[in-house]
This record gives structure tokens, sequence and C-alpha cells, in this order.
């Protein structure tokens, strides 16, 4: 009580004050976030888990139901056991590295390192009419920060089957439309590979003013997303770049 | 002690008052001109406008409140940056919350619940009401110049949408085949979905508003 009264008939424009409530409020605000995060953790990694596994099957186009599932989570962790029938790691050469899990794997991570010392996470997924596809992560940079997606080839390692792209802060309306499925749809069908026996890569290219159409190798850019949408082009050059002795090797 | 104090009523004409002043004599946006910036930002779709305005007015609604109730003890000398320690530590909550609980709200909102720290309605709000007034009519305070921003938001965000993309909240209002591409004869407005519209149509508003109410119009 005495400290109580002491406290109280402080100046409470001087220094001392002014210093004690500085100190006072910083701990206590830094202790309730502090609490807050921990607390709130485990359920944000488990966000996070599902998150990366819905943008997997949406790139096969498998994670349709889930807006309406009751259960997101389960609905999420079944279709992905269901559907995604391997996962491995491979280096640039295309050599699988035994032991390495690709779910874990941070793209940002791995992207920082000379191509050589990378390790390539791919996913294999098989649908229900028995056909293979290969889902390939990628990651890049858009004009507020990272983008990512996911991309899935058809078994010739050639055509796409699908795409999906998210990103952290693109400016909505503009940058921001690369995670719409209007943009995304175009992706299908689209190819890597020019040529025809022998094959050079050249990846999909994002046209500003529209592709023209039939192009195989090119979709509509976004109208006032210029940068957004140039970044995505090179995420999508160099992610797939790295797995191109990959492909050799499964193609033979 | 014997003198009884009288009870204000909860919802008495003076608070309702604060709740309904800020929507249109005393807005925040079209009459004190307080957070353009956000206003600008976030209006080029109406979901993100909304989910802006419904966490801008929580956070003002609870920093008003804090601070309320703090006041008496707030050393002078560093009251703005215990104002802005209430403000960040609530943005910080929010969003740790979205994130665990509503992880596709999260996702939507992403910068915008960085940028409700730096709306300069929250601060404003705090100075010139919380500081002074009791919680109660602090916290009305803060919710009604949420809404009153939320509302200049979704005004401006309806038109910038309908008008920039042909659609609102995502759904398509004209039809595919009215455009010009697909043979028909009419094209967004690309100008609609960069910020100098949105400061155009705001300046709309303002003549609006200052057309059927006078007394806002200064000397």
């Amino acid at each position: 009580m005495n400290l109580l009264k002491k406290l109280k008939s402080m100046d409470r424009n001087g220094n001392a004050y002014t210093f004690m409530y500085a100190s006072v409020m910083v701990i206590i605000v830094a202790m309730l976030l502090a609490l807050a995060s921990t607390a709130l953790k485990p359920a944000q990694n488990k966000n996070i888990d599902t998150e990366k596994k819905i943008e997997i099957l949406r790139s096969i186009g498998m994670a349709d139901g889930v807006e309406k599932a009751s259960n997101r989570h389960k609905y999420v962790a079944d279709n992905f056991n269901r559907y995604i029938t391997n996962q491995l790691v491979v280096n640039y050469k295309g050599d699988t590295i035994s032991g390495a899990q690709a779910f874990i794997i941070d793209m940002k991570v791995e992207l920082a390192k000379p191509i050589e010392q990378r390790n390539l996470p791919i996913y294999v997924a098989t649908l229900d009419d028995g056909s293979i596809k290969y889902i390939i992560p990628l990651r890049g940079r858009g004009l507020w920060g990272p983008i990512w997606g996911y991309l899935a080839l058809n078994n010739d390692l050639n055509t796409i089957y699908g795409a999906t792209f998210a990103h952290q802060g693109e400016t909505p309306g503009l940058g921001a439309e690369i995670s719409t499925i209007e943009f995304q749809k175009q992706f299908k069908g689209k190819t890597i590979f020019e040529g025809d026996s022998i094959l050079t890569f050249t990846s999909v290219k994002v046209v500003k003013g529209g592709a023209i159409p039939n192009d195989p190798h090119g979709v509509d850019a976004i109208s006032g997303g210029t940068i957004t949408s140039k970044g995505l082009e090179s995420m999508l050059f160099d992610c797939l770049s790295a797995y191109q002795q990959y492909f050799e090797k499964l193609k033979n | 002690m014997s003198e009884v104090k009288e009870r204000e009523p909860l919802f008495s004409q003076k608070n309702l008052k604060l709740l309904t002043q800020p929507i249109d004599s005393k807005n925040p946006i079209t009459v004190l001109v307080l957070g353009i910036c956000s206003a600008l930002a976030v209006t080029v779709k109406l979901k993100p406008a909304i989910v802006m305005a419904l966490s801008v007015t929580i956070v003002t609604a609870f920093s008003n409140l804090i601070i309320s109730l703090i006041r008496k003890t707030i050393p002078n000398r560093i009251r703005i940056i215990v104002q802005l320690v209430v403000i960040a530590a609530l943005v910080i909550l929010v969003d740790q919350l979205l994130k665990a609980y509503v992880y596709d709200v999260s996702k939507q909102l992403s910068v915008f619940v960085g940028l409700i720290i730096t709306n300069c309605i929250i601060m404003g709000r705090l100075e010139a009401f919380a500081l002074g007034n009791k919680p109660w009519p602090s916290f009305l305070d803060g919710i009604g110049n949420g809404l009153g921003y939320g509302l200049i938001l979704v005004i401006v965000a309806f038109f910038r949408e309908l008008f920039g993309s042909g659609t609102l909240l995502g759904y398509r209002i004209f039809p595919l085949e009215w455009y010009i591409k697909n043979g028909g004869f009419y094209e967004n407005n690309g100008m609609m979905i960069l910020p100098p519209m949105a400061l155009i149509s705001l300046g709309i508003i303002i003549w609006i508003q200052r057309t059927r109410n006078r007394q806002l119009i200064e000397k």
C-alpha cells in the first residue's frame, strides 16, 4: 500500500514516472504478445500445413470441395493422402536424394543456394483415372513480397495440367489477380518445351497486352500488375529450369 | 458522498450522437480528411474494403476504450508513444487471432492489417476524444468513426470494382458478352483500378456531401 501511495503522489510529468510508466507498459505488452504468439502457434502451423496441401491439391484440381467441407483439415488430409502418391526430392542432375522429405522443404532456403546444392521437391499425383501428374513447387518475387505456387505437368513432362499461384501482399485488384482462377486456368494446356525431336526449354511467358490466341507458351498478363506478372514469369523460368535434367531422365 | 450521482443511460441522446455524427457531419474521411491513404489503397475491390472497414472499427473502438481507461495515468510527454504501443499491440493480437482461427480472412487482409497501425483516424480519435472522455463514450466514438470510415470505403470500392472490373464482391455484374473483345460494346475503365480514380471518387463524394449539408462548407 505504501508503494501505491508513493506512486500516486509521484509527479506525473517527472522523468522518473515517465521512465517507469514506459518500462512497465512495454513489459506488459511484450508479455501479452509473447503469450498470444506461443498459445496460437500450433493452430497457426496447422493452418499453414493445410494451406500448403490445399495449394498442391489445387494444382491438380482436387481441392474444389474444400470451401464446403465441414472439417477442413480432415478433408484436405484425406484428399492429400489419396491423390499424392509419392513425394521425392531430387538434385539438379536429376538424381533422387534418399531420406529427404519433400513436404518440409522450404523453397525460400533452397532458392538462395546455388543450383548445384538445391534440394528440389517434386510431388507425384495419381488421379482417379490412373493418370500421373508431376507437381512442381514454385517460388519467386512479386512487387511487394514473395509469390509462390504449384505447377502440375502431364505425363509427357511438357504440357501443363494445372497451375495455382498465391502471394503474400500483392496489390488487390492488380497483382493479386494471379491467385484468381481466371488467371490460373489460362495455363492449362500450355507447353514448357519447344520443338518436336530436340526439345528446348521455353517456360511460359506472361504477355503484356494479351498473348496471341493459341500461343502454346504465352498467357495474358494482368493489366496494372506488370511487375507481379513479370515476377511470375521469371519464377516459372527459374524454378522449372532446375528440373530439366530430371525430366530428361524420367523420359528415357 | 450523500449526493446520488444520476447515471446516464447507456444510449442517451448524447451517446447516440457519438455513433451517428461520424457517419455524416463529422465523417473522418470526407470532413476531417483522415485515413485517405488507406482509402486509396484498399478500395479497388469491395471485399477487402469491407474487411478493412471492420478491422479498423474493431481496433478504433478497443484502442479508444483502453486509452480512455488508463487516460489518467498516462504521462503527458509520452502519450503519443503510449497510444502507438496500444494500437500496435491490438493490431498484432488481431492479426495473430485471425491467423489461428480464420486463416482465409487473414490471407485476404495480408498487408492491410499492418496498415491499420498507420491509420491516422485511430490516433486522431485517441488524441481528440479518448484522452478526455470516459470509457463508454470513447468506445462508441470509436465504433462511430470506424463505421463512418467504412461507409466511404465501401462507396468508393463499389464504384471502383463495378466500373474497373465489371464485378461486385467477385461476382460478374456486366455480362461478358458486353465486352468489345467478345463482340460487344463495353470496355472496363482501366483508370478506375488505379489510385488517382479513388481520389477523384472521394472528391465527388465530398462534393455531394457538401451540397447536401451546407454547414460543412468553410468560409
